[in-house]
C-alpha cells in the first residue's frame, strides 16, 4: 500500500522501478528531460506569436507615423512618441463615449449582481416547484443566439422609446449576462456548507444575522468574479451597441473605436492603436486577476451541474 | 468526478420555509430575462409571419403574410449558400479552436512551470482583450501596404506576391484572416478550461492504469479523455453556437473594404435585412433553428447526464 502511495505527487519518473525498469535508467530520464525542455521550448514559441498581436497593439501606439510607414516595421518603440496617446485624450468625442460606457456598465452590474445573487439563493437554497425548470431555462437562455436576436431587440426597445439611451442598452445587456451569472453564482452559495448558518443560529444569531454575517463574506470572491465578468462583457460588447446606440452622441468606447479607425485607416494607425490601446490595456489588467475564479465558476457549473 | 462528488451539499437541503420566498428572490431576474430576452424571442417569431417593412416602422400596422417571408428567403439561392457558408465557416472555427485549445492544455500540463506560466500569461492577454481592439490590431497587422504579416512573408520567407497583397478582397482569403482572427481569440477560453478539466483528473487513477501497463497514449485516449469529456462537450457546444452567430468580426472586416456579399455570413445578412423587420424575423428564427440542430444532440445528452 505504501509504495503505491508514497510517489503519489511525484512524477512518474520516480515510480516503482520493478514494474518498468527501463523508465528509471539513466538514460529514460535524460530523455524524458529532453521532451520536456523540447516542449517548454514549443510553449514559450506559441506564447510569443498570441502575445505578438497585443505587443504590436502597444508598439504601435508609441510610434509616430514617419515610423509606422517606413519600408521596415519599427519592431521596439525606440524613440518613441506619446503624440498618439494625447490626440485620443484630448479627444471629446472619446470621453463622452466614455461616459456612456460607464452609465451602461454601472447600471449593468448593479442590476445582474444583485439579481443574480437573488436568484442563486433562490435556486441553491430553497427547493420549491418550478425549481428544475427554472435551472434548465437558464441553460437554454445561454444557447439562444443573441445576435439573430438583435432586430426584434431593437423593436422592441424602440417601441418603448428605449433606443439610444444607456438604461434600453443596460436591459439588453443585463438580460444577456443574468443567465451566466446566477449560474456561476449559484456554484459559489452551493459551495457554502448550510450547517455553516445553522451553526450561527445555534449561537443565537438570527436567520438574517447568519446569512450576512457568516454566509454572505463567503461569497465574496464569487460576487465579485461575477462583477468582473459583468463589466468585460458590457464593456466590450459591440453588436447591440451598433444597433441600439444609432446617435454618434451616444455611442459606447468600442462604437467609437470603430469610429476612429474608419477616419484614420491608412493614414494614423498610430492614432488607431494608441485608442485600442487605452481601451483594451485596463480591461486586461482588470481580467487577468480574476481570470481564474471565473474558469472555475464556469467549470465546476458545468462538471457538477 | 466520481472522486469529488458531492453528496450533501449539491443537494439544497429540503427545509420548511415559507415557499413565497423562493419565487420573490427569483422574480427580478425573471422579468428582466422575460422582457428583454423572452419577449423580443417571441416578437421576432411573430414578426416573422408579417410584413414589416419601413412602412410600418413609421406607424403602419403590419400584414399578415403567413409563410411568405420563409419561403422568399428559403427559394433564394443566395441565402443556402450563405447558410452553407456559416455552417461552414462554424464547423471549421469551432474544430480548430477545440484542436488548439485542448492541444494547449495539454501542453501546459507537461511544462516546466516558467514555460507553463508564459503561456499562460500570453493566452490570458489575448482573452482578455476587447473584441473590437483585437480586430483593430489584426486589421493592422493584415495592412497591405504596411501590415507586418505581409512585411514578413515578403522579407522573411521570399514571398514576393504578397508585396502589397490585399487579404480581405477575395473571399477565400478573407475567411482565412476570420478564422485566424477567431481562432486566436477563441482558443484561451478552450485551454484554460480543458486545463482546469485535465488537473481534476486523480493522479492515483494515471498511476493505477500506469501499473497496469498502458502506454501514455492510452492513458491519455482512455482516461483523461473519457474523464474531462463534461468540460469537452459543454467547451464544444459554445463554441459551435458563438462560432455560428459570429458577428463583430465579420463585420467590421467588411467595413475595412471587403465584398460585402461575396462574405456575408448569417449574422451580417440578418443585419443587413433590418430594414424589413419580417424577413430578418424569418432569418433569425431560421438560425435559431440552425443552432439547435447542429447543437441539440450535446445539449439532450448533457441534460440526461446532469443532475440538474
Amino acid at each position: 500500500m505504501s509504495t503505491v502511495a508514497a510517489p503519489r505527487s511525484k512524477r512518474p519518473s520516480t515510480r516503482p522501478a520493478q514494474v518498468q525498469p527501463t523508465a528509471s535508467t539513466a538514460a529514460g530520464r535524460s530523455q524524458r528531460r529532453t521532451a520536456r525542455t523540447l516542449l517548454s521550448a514549443l510553449a514559450v514559441v506559441v506564447a510569443v506569436l498570441w502575445v505578438f498581436p497585443i505587443y504590436w497593439m502597444v508598439n504601435s501606439a508609441f510610434q509616430p507615423v514617419s515610423a509606422l510607414q517606413s519600408p521596415d516595421p519599427a519592431w521596439l518603440p525606440v524613440g518613441g512618441t506619446i503624440s498618439n496617446v494625447r490626440q485620443v485624450v484630448n479627444d471629446g468625442t472619446f470621453w463622452a463615449a466614455m461616459r456612456v460606457s460607464l452609465s451602461v456598465v454601472v447600471i449593468v452590474l448593479v442590476a445582474a449582481l444583485v439579481f443574480a445573487f437573488f436568484a442563486a439563493l433562490a435556486v441553491s437554497r430553497f427547493r420549491f416547484r418550478g425549481r428544475k425548470s427554472f435551472i434548465l431555462t437558464i441553460l437554454v437562455v445561454q444557447m439562444i443566439p443573441a445576435e439573430g436576436l438583435f432586430i426584434s431587440q431593437y423593436a422592441v426597445l424602440d417601441s418603448w422609446g428605449l433606443v439610444n439611451r444607456a438604461a434600453g442598452l443596460a436591459l439588453v445587456y443585463t438580460a444577456a449576462i443574468l443567465p451566466f451569472t446566477i449560474w456561476m453564482l449559484r456554484g459559489f452559495v452551493a459551495g457554502v456548507p448550510i450547517e455553516l448558518e445553522e451553526a450561527a443560529m445555534v449561537d443565537g444569531l438570527s436567520r438574517t444575522g447568519a446569512f450576512f454575517r457568516i454566509t454572505f463574506p463567503l461569497l465574496a470572491p464569487g460576487l465579485v468574479a461575477s462583477g468582473v465578468y459583468g463589466f468585460l462583457q458590457a464593456w466590450n460588447e459591440y453588436t447591440l451597441a451598433l444597433v441600439v446606440m444609432t446617435e454618434p452622441a451616444q455611442r459606447t468606447l468600442p462604437l467609437w473605436l470603430q469610429g476612429l479607425l474608419e477616419a484614420n485607416r491608412a493614414t494614423d494607425w498610430g492614432v488607431v492603436m494608441a485608442g485600442s490601446a487605452i481601451i483594451a490595456i485596463p480591461v486586461i489588467v482588470f481580467f487577468l486577476f480574476v481570470q481564474g475564479k471565473m474558469t472555475s465558476g464556469l467549470v465546476s457549473g458545468a462538471v457538477k451541474g | 468526478m466520481a472522486a469529488s462528488a458531492p453528496t450533501a451539499a449539491a443537494r439544497p437541503p429540503a427545509r420548511r420555509r415559507p415557499r413565497l420566498g423562493a419565487y420573490g428572490l427569483l422574480l427580478p431576474a425573471s422579468v428582466v430575462i422575460a422582457v428583454a430576452l423572452g419577449y423580443p424571442l417571441v416578437r421576432q417569431f411573430v414578426l416573422s409571419f408579417q410584413e414589416f417593412g419601413l412602412k410600418q416602422q413609421f406607424g403602419a400596422p403590419p400584414e399578415w403574410v403567413g409563410l411568405q417571408n420563409y419561403t422568399d428567403l428559403l427559394t433564394d439561392s443566395y441565402v443556402w449558400t450563405v447558410i452553407a457558408r456559416s455552417i461552414a465557416f462554424c464547423l471549421v472555427n469551432a474544430a480548430l479552436t477545440m484542436l488548439i485549445g485542448v492541444a494547449l492544455a495539454v501542453l501546459m500540463e507537461r511544462v516546466a512551470r516558467a514555460a507553463r506560466m508564459t503561456l499562460q500569461v500570453a493566452l490570458l492577454l489575448a482573452w482578455g482583450t476587447p473584441v473590437l481592439a483585437s480586430m483593430t490590431v489584426w486589421q493592422w497587422l493584415f495592412d497591405t501596404q504596411y501590415g507586418v504579416i505581409n512585411w514578413t512573408l515578403v522579407h522573411v520567407f521570399g514571398l514576393e506576391q504578397f508585396d502589397r497583397h490585399s487579404w480581405i478582397v477575395q473571399p477565400l482569403s478573407f475567411y482565412l484572416v476570420a478564422t485566424v482572427i477567431v481562432v486566436w481569440m477563441s482558443v484561451p477560453f478552450v485551454a484554460f478550461s480543458v486545463y482546469a478539466g485535465l488537473l481534476q483528473v486523480p493522479n492515483e487513477t494515471m498511476e493505477a492504469a500506469q501499473l497496469d501497463g498502458a502506454s501514455p497514449r492510452q492513458r491519455f485516449w482512455n482516461i483523461t479523455i473519457p474523464m474531462i469529456r463534461p468540460v469537452l462537450t459543454i467547451v464544444l457546444l459554445l463554441q459551435i453556437i458563438w462560432d455560428l452567430k459570429v458577428f463583430t468580426q465579420i463585420y467590421t472586416l467588411q467595413r475595412a473594404g471587403a465584398p460585402t456579399r461575396e462574405t456575408n455570413l448569417l449574422g451580417t445578412l440578418i443585419y443587413s435585412m433590418s430594414k424589413d423587420f419580417g424577413q430578418a424575423g424569418a432569418l433569425a428564427t431560421i438560425m435559431l433553428v440552425i443552432t439547435l440542430a447542429l447543437t441539440g444532440f450535446y445539449i439532450r445528452k448533457m441534460l440526461k447526464e446532469d443532475e440538474l
